[in-house]
Order: C-alpha cells, then sequence, then structure tokens
C-alpha cells in the first residue's frame, strides 16, 4: 500500500515539475476561465446587477469547462512527448499511476479554483467569505469527483479518435451528479437567506459519489489502459 | 449460441402476438380516474423503462466480463444492449413527457430526480455508441469502462423515486394496481421482453457475424 502512494507521489511530483517548468496548463487553463468568466458577465448580468442565484452556477461551469480543457491536455502532452508508454511501462501498481496523475489534476484545479472563485466574488458580487470551510469542503469534494472520472476517461481516450469531444461527452453524463451536489451545495451558502443544512447535505452526497467514482475508476484503470 | 438462434423465432412470434392483442386489453382497461385516457401511455412506458434498465445492466455485465476476461461475445453483447437502453430510453423520454404534460401540465420537471437520472443514463449510453463509432481502434475497451459507470447509474433511477422529493409516481404504484389495469401491464410487459430478447440476441449475432468478417477482410490483406 505505501509502495502504491509513494509510486504515486512521485508520478505526480514529475507532472507537477514539468507544469512548473512550462508553466503551459495553469497559464492556459486561467485565462480560459476568464474567458468563460466574461461571457457569462454578459449573458447573466441585467441592468448593471447579476441575475441573482447564479453565481454558483457560474462558478461550476467555469469549473468544469476549465478542468475539462486541463483533463486533455495532461495527457495530451504523454502522447506528444511519446512518454505515455514509458508511464505505462514503470514496474509499479496501475493505480499508482492513476492516483498520480488524479493527484497533479486536482493540485492544478486546486490553484486554478483559488483564483477563480475570488474572481466569482467580486464580478458576480457573490459573499464567498461567508462560510469558507463549507465552500472550500464543496469546491474540494465536487473537484475530485469530477477529477476522479475525468481523470480515468482523459487517460483511456487518448489513443482514441475524436478524444476532445468525446471527452466532455461522456464525462458530463457521469459526473452529473457531483455537479449537481456543487451547484445545489453552492448555491444554498451563496442565496440572500443562505442554508447551510442544503449546503452540508449536499457535501454529505458529494463524499459518497466520490467514494463511488474513485472505487469504480481505480478498479477500471489498469485493465482499460493495458495494450 | 445455438439454443439462442433457436429461440429467436419464438420470441419474435410471442412478441408479434402479444403486442397485436396489447392495445385491446389496454383499451378493455378500465380509465384512470383522474388522468383518463393519456394514462394508458403507463402500459408502454413502464415496460419500456424496465427494458431499458435491464439492458443497461446486461451492459455493464457483460461489459465487466468483457474487461476481465476480454470475451469477444461479452462485447457484442455489451453493444446489442447499450442500443437496446438507447431504443427503450428513447420510447420511455418521450411517452413521459407526453404524460406528464396532461398529468402535471409541464412536459419536462427538471427538479424531478427520475427524470433527470433516465435523461443523464440515456445520455451515457448514447455516448457508449458515439464513443464505439468515433473512437477508432481499440474504443470497445473504453466503452466497457464508460458502461460500467453508466450501470452504476441505474439503482439510482430505480430508486430516486422514493428516496428524493419527486413528481414521478413510486414504484410502489405498480404493486397497488386494480387487478384490471395489472394484467394488461403484465401482458405488454412480458411482450415488450420478448421484444427486446429477440431485438438482443439478433443483434449480437449480426455483430459477431461483422466481426467476422472484418476477421477474414484482415486475413486477406495479410
Amino acid at each position: 500500500m505505501t509502495e502504491i502512494i509513494r509510486a504515486a507521489w512521485l508520478i505526480a511530483v514529475k507532472d507537477l515539475r514539468v507544469e512548473a517548468r512550462s508553466r503551459e496548463l495553469i497559464y492556459t487553463t486561467v485565462f480560459f476561465a476568464l474567458s468563460c468568466l466574461l461571457v457569462f458577465a454578459f449573458a447573466f448580468v441585467r441592468g448593471g446587477r447579476p441575475i441573482p442565484d447564479t453565481a454558483g452556477g457560474i462558478l461550476w461551469v467555469v469549473i468544469v469547462f476549465a478542468g475539462t480543457l486541463a483533463l486533455g491536455r495532461t495527457f495530451e502532452r504523454e502522447r506528444q512527448t511519446d512518454t505515455l508508454r514509458a508511464l505505462l511501462l514503470a514496474p509499479v501498481e496501475r493505480p499508482a499511476v492513476y492516483l498520480g496523475k488524479l493527484a497533479a489534476v486536482l493540485l492544478l484545479l486546486a490553484a486554478v479554483e483559488a483564483l477563480v472563485v475570488p474572481v466569482v466574488g467580486v464580478l458576480f458580487q457573490a459573499p464567498i467569505a461567508r462560510a469558507p470551510w463549507l465552500l472550500m469542503g464543496l469546491l474540494a469534494a465536487g473537484t475530485l469527483g469530477f477529477a476522479a472520472v475525468g481523470t480515468l476517461f482523459a487517460a483511456m481516450l487518448v489513443r482514441a479518435q475524436s478524444r476532445d469531444v468525446l471527452l466532455p461527452v461522456l464525462l458530463y453524463p457521469v459526473t452529473v451528479p457531483v455537479i449537481i451536489g456543487g451547484v445545489l451545495g453552492t448555491r444554498a451558502i451563496f442565496a440572500p437567506e443562505p442554508d447551510f443544512d442544503t449546503a452540508r447535505l449536499m457535501l454529505t452526497m458529494l463524499v459518497f459519489f466520490d467514494g463511488v467514482f474513485i472505487t469504480i475508476a481505480l478498479w477500471v484503470f489498469g485493465p482499460v489502459m493495458s495494450e | 449460441m445455438r439454443v439462442a438462434t433457436r429461440l429467436v423465432p419464438v420470441l419474435l412470434v410471442v412478441a408479434v402476438v402479444m403486442l397485436a392483442r396489447a392495445p385491446f386489453l389496454i383499451d378493455a382497461a378500465p380509465y384512470e380516474s383522474t388522468m383518463g385516457l393519456v394514462q394508458k401511455i403507463f402500459y408502454f412506458h413502464v415496460p419500456s423503462a424496465l427494458v431499458a434498465m435491464t439492458s443497461a445492466i446486461v451492459c455493464g455485465i457483460a461489459s465487466t466480463v468483457f474487461l476481465i476476461r476480454r470475451r469477444r461475445l461479452a462485447d457484442h453483447v455489451a453493444l446489442a444492449a447499450a442500443e437496446l437502453v438507447v431504443v427503450f430510453g428513447l420510447i420511455v423520454l418521450v411517452t413521459g413527457p407526453l404524460w406528464a404534460r396532461k398529468a402535471w401540465g409541464a412536459w419536462w420537471v427538471w427538479q424531478d430526480a427520475r427524470l433527470t437520472i433516465t435523461l443523464v443514463m440515456w445520455m451515457l449510453f448514447a455516448g457508449y455508441l458515439l464513443l464505439r463509432r468515433f473512437g477508432g481502434a481499440g474504443s470497445e475497451v473504453l466503452a466497457a469502462a464508460v458502461a460500467i459507470f453508466g450501470t452504476a447509474l441505474v439503482p439510482f433511477v430505480y430508486w430516486s423515486v422514493n428516496i428524493w422529493r419527486t413528481q414521478h409516481p413510486t414504484t410502489d404504484v405498480v404493486a397497488t394496481l386494480p387487478p384490471e389495469m395489472r394484467w394488461p401491464l403484465r401482458w405488454s410487459m412480458l411482450a415488450i421482453f420478448a421484444l427486446s430478447g429477440a431485438l438482443l440476441i439478433l443483434r449480437t449475432q449480426l455483430e459477431r457475424g461483422r466481426a467476422e468478417l472484418e476477421d477474414a477482410y484482415a486475413a486477406v490483406e495479410e
């Protein structure tokens, strides 16, 4: 068990080191997220004020869109440099590769969220400081569930044709429970009369789906990635 | 497989005869007191939904077997079952709103957990077929992984009505039906299951034939 965690850690560190040197993903993903916010600013602001109850949804749509892009790119990079086979040939358990990739994607998305959340707070007048721990919990659990399925799908689609369009087509229906939980929980916090019980209930649901998704993904990753 | 081949004509005859008789039985069934005529959609809506869910489970089991054992037959069954999910799911998604328009006053209600999850499950299996069609070589393995996630959603579809707040009638409805309504429902359920069984076997055989033809082409080219 510790062996798997150590291998996963090494793979995550490798991914983060590559990212730290090129900064390709973080720059492009953050600017993509900001571009999405710009579109929403025109779609959901009327008479100078944001339409009520939209901030939570906007936040999650931006996270999901930016996350899809980042997921596709992390594995595209392995394919372009022809290192995917080397990664799969590494003498470690297959789940370790999955966990390492997942950890790297999660850290990247956390960095993006750290920037996007305050921007949503400013642009759409969302009270992000109202229940910071609960909001962070929702974001963490939601992103984990989304990235858990996303990492698996992006990894297995890496050799498929038309992978760019197939990734969201397959990923969004599967992760819909996570998106619903995230949006409803965040909206409950941002509402004029906050409903923290609903937010907590959604957090529990997110944790449950995280467990289901990670279990299936860990089990499926090995057979799917073998050649 | 030979048994399955012999089963096809039997299933088809049963399905055709029963489906031909079904409209008369449904017509003879009493009108539901508040909904009237539209309630009769129920006799096709519920069986189609059950076939779609059963096919999703079949697809998930076949995909799991395929991922572990790599038997081609399992893959062909999974593909056939996935197509049944999409076809019968479409029937459910069309008949449901037709009934809801009359019963609830709206074609579609988004707060309803069952409607949302049914749509999501249908989209997922449609995505499965898209992946198999446009994913290129080796996509059957990837599709198997998608199918396993899709099947994990099925229990949520079934229980969603009883757990979450929803307008959709609960699953108790079937058990508490008066006998004169239960009979036509059972009749059409059997008919549609016979039809879907025949379709499943035929589609699996077609897929096997297609794979054999592909092998033969590959052998000739070598």
